[in-house]
């Protein structure tokens, strides 16, 4: 071990992974950036970014992107969190293949989801619109919300829980008290876990919504599908001021998980 | 520590006015101090097929420090969180205070625990970790509403202080509960169930996380706590030393049940059977047989002793523990001779591990004797203690399956069946000696795991518990290891077959 020139450095072995992020993550961000403050004459410009919070039609549909991914969230949420509480509970927390069910559905392509998803919606006289947009949304991120909160739920100490009601919490108390606070960690990373991947996925809005139901992911895709090259600039911005969004709504989400979540620990004497 | 005679305060002097709280805990307990605060009446408790506790019953006077003693698996914490709620029983009652309680959720006993691992709230403080309890309770309050009302946040603040400062952590309140040691989160768990003023205090191995030194301290300072709140005390705990520092009662369980209920001197003075003696503190077991009134013979010799009221030759256990023999130089003194094989020094005393008659006898002393040496040991009546032995022979009901083979606890044993047809329904009985266990489960004709292993001076006594629930006592010179899976084979020619009576034979059936 302690032998000079054949020291065993388990750094090492985060040296593929930091040679991949480089050249995968690093390099294509500031391939971005690049592209998003180059001008069509290639000189330095801040016309991208000008145009993004000047254009109306941009504006509407970023706002529509948030109000989308913050609606399908919030249903997602209400929905997964009393079904993770249930299957995190006696006597379902024995059957972990319970669980596995509601993750099944993530082994399939999810284009073909979809697919089942619209058909079945127009069979029940449900067509593309803003609403079977959402549908699809929480349908799509579902077990992506369930996982992390029946994480976090079944692997908690349930002494916290018989703390509460032998301190005279009755189970509603202890939920809001005790339980709900304790599985805000879970909520927090099933809610970036959604959010995040909805501010920049259209495929689900482009097949389930109607003509108006138009997402920003959309807009920078026909931005890049186009082969005019001045749009690779004003793309890129957008992608950019998305990033940003995207950042700051995770670093909120950190916040908050940093100010409940502290695992107890044996304590330092 | 002089935070404990701050203690009394806490509860008793309120200033009056201030806060409109229910009576003194202390002048209630003087008042009806030799009631039982808590009855256990016939609990029973099943988990998954497994009996935890065995229709046990017990009384729980007011104000006691009650300690549940027993090893690992012996239902104590079982026990404990039936009181606390967590758990219902599946036959039996518990009243507290002469009321049923058995079917009250935790959130409505006026009981509260101190959990084993604390179970502090981590997303609150210290403060917010005490005042939990006090911001659900209600106070009875002439002037309010329905006569009842919440404690104010001034009320919260100032019991809340009194209770940290009561386990000396008064200026800690803002902390982070999991920037606190092991032992300040232990504080600060007692203060949070103390200030809700329960009528019993439930500690769950409370000790156990804490080092050495830590614990002592904290077994001071609890048996303080404890005489000042006057409150009753229900400790759960494994280790013997604990139980018997601190309590008034010592509870001792063993496989679901009761096996002594007694002050701690007793306990260990005059244990009641085998286990509790080998349990409590350093014995020596040995096997012997009542000769008549006051004398025991054991290792081939009659001992006079001051217990009477056996049968004749009636099989008994006899412990003498290690500092009650005396050991003196040289051979012909004493009881027995022997040779010095080990010798240990532990602080105050020496202990030696001395063989004679075949027997090695563990003996503590002032004087060291080396290895080697040949002593005498001196065994003087009244610390002779005899104990009727729990069983003398393993009793099962059984099937003749053919002529020679008898089936039972799921397994086909050959056991010569004259005088009996196949088909018939037999009692067993299977002497201690008559069973012999093997190493490879394969090689016995059922399998068990080892649950006991008492040494009773020529040989062991062993118990295993079989898959289908049985016990088997075995008398073997081999020590086996706890829970080791072993191999189980009879000496069919000294088992004993009886026509099975469903009259005579009730107990067996079960």
């Amino acid at each position: 071990m302690t032998k000079k020139g054949k020291v065993f450095r388990p750094t090492a072995f985060a040296f593929p992974y930091l040679a991949v992020t480089l050249v995968f993550v690093i390099i294509p961000l500031i391939l971005v950036l690049v592209y998003a403050v180059r001008g069509a004459d290639g000189g330095f410009t801040f016309d991208n970014f000008r145009l993004v919070f000047t254009e109306k039609e941009t504006l509407r549909q970023l706002g529509q992107t948030i109000a989308i991914a913050a609606q399908s969230t919030a249903i997602c949420l209400l929905i997964a969190y009393p079904v993770a509480y249930i299957l995190a509970s006696q006597p379902f927390n024995k059957m972990a293949i319970l669980a596995l069910l509601f993750v099944i559905p993530m082994w399939i392509n999810f284009m073909l989801r979809i697919f089942a998803l619209q058909s079945l919606l127009s069979m029940i006289g449900v067509g593309k619109s803003y609403g079977a947009a959402v549908i699809g949304m929480v349908y799509d991120f579902f077990p992506y919300m369930l996982l992390p909160i029946y994480t976090v739920l079944s692997n908690m100490d349930k002494s916290y829980v018989e703390a509460s009601r032998d301190l005279g919490a009755n189970p509603v108390q202890t939920f809001f008290k005790v339980t709900l606070p304790l599985s805000v960690p879970g909520v927090v990373s099933g809610i970036s876990m959604m959010f995040m991947p909805i501010f920049s996925s259209y495929a689900i809005t482009k097949m389930m919504g109607d003509m108006n139901t138009t997402v920003i992911g959309a807009k920078i895709a026909s931005l890049f599908e186009n082969q005019n090259y001045g749009s690779y600039g004003y793309g890129s911005a957008l992608s950019f001021v998305l990033l940003v969004l995207v950042l700051v709504v995770m670093l909120i989400g950190n916040a908050l998980t940093r100010r409940t979540q502290k695992a107890p620990k044996g304590g330092k004497a | 520590m002089s935070i404990f005679t701050k203690i009394k305060g806490l509860f008793t002097k309120e200033s009056a006015g201030v806060t409109p709280q229910p009576a003194p805990v202390k002048a209630a307990a003087s008042s009806k101090k030799n009631e039982n605060i808590i009855e256990i009446k016939g609990i029973t408790k099943v988990f998954d097929g497994v009996t935890v506790l065995d229709n046990l019953n017990l009384g729980i006077k007011r104000g006691q420090f009650v300690t549940l003693l027993g090893p690992s698996g012996c239902g104590k914490t079982t026990l404990l969180r039936l009181i606390a709620g967590f758990e219902t029983p599946t036959e039996g009652e518990i009243f507290i205070e002469g009321v049923p309680i058995t079917n009250i959720p935790p959130y409505k006993r006026p009981v509260n625990t101190v959990f084993q691992k604390y179970a502090l709230f981590p997303h609150l403080n210290v403060f917010k970790n005490v005042a939990f309890g006090l911001k659900l309770k209600t106070v009875k309050d002439k002037n309010a509403k329905n006569g009842e009302r919440k404690f104010t946040k001034e009320e919260i603040a100032q019991k809340v202080n009194r209770a940290l400062k009561l386990v000396g952590l008064e200026d800690y309140g803002h902390r982070d509960v999991n920037s606190l040691s092991g032992g300040q989160q232990q504080r600060v768990a007692i203060a949070r169930a103390i200030v809700c003023e329960p009528k019993v205090l439930l500690l769950d191995e409370p000790l156990g996380a804490l080092d050495l030194k830590m614990r002592k301290e904290m077994q001071i300072e609890l048996k303080k706590m404890h005489e000042n709140l006057g409150i009753t005390f229900i400790f759960v705990t494994h280790d013997q030393e604990e139980a018997l520092t601190m309590s008034d009662v010592v509870v001792v369980l063993n496989d679901g049940s009761i096996q002594q209920i007694d002050r701690p001197k007793k306990i260990y003075d005059e244990p009641k059977n085998a286990f509790v003696a080998d349990f409590i503190g350093e014995s020596n077991i040995f096997s012997g047989v009542m000769e008549k009134d006051y004398v025991v013979s054991f290792l081939g010799k009659s001992l006079r002793c001051v217990d009477k009221g056996f049968e004749k030759n009636e099989k008994v256990d006899v412990v003498i523990r290690p500092e009650d023999i005396k050991i003196v130089d040289g051979a012909g003194t004493g009881h027995f001779d022997g040779e010095v094989l080990t010798t240990v020094f532990k602080g105050t005393y020496y202990e030696m591990i001395v063989l004679a008659n075949n027997y090695e006898f563990t003996v503590q002393s002032q004087a060291e004797f080396r290895p080697g040496r040949i002593v005498s040991l001196e065994i003087v009546p009244d610390s002779i203690h005899i104990m009727k032995k729990i069983l003398t022979i393993n009793k099962y009901l059984g099937k003749v399956t053919g002529d020679g083979y008898v089936t039972f606890c799921d397994g086909e044993f050959e056991i010569p069946t004259d005088g009996f047809e196949t088909g018939d329904e037999v009692v067993v009985y299977v002497p201690f000696d008559a069973v012999e266990l093997t190493d490879d489960e394969e090689d016995g004709v059922i399998g068990a795991a080892v649950t006991q292993s008492l040494y009773k001076g020529t040989y062991y006594q062993v118990q295993v518990y079989t898959d289908t629930d049985e016990d088997f006592y075995i008398d073997t010179a081999d020590e086996w290891d706890m829970d080791d899976r072993v191999g189980v084979k009879i000496d069919g020619a000294k088992v004993r077959l009886e026509k099975y009576d469903p009259e005579k034979d009730e107990e067996v059936a079960e």
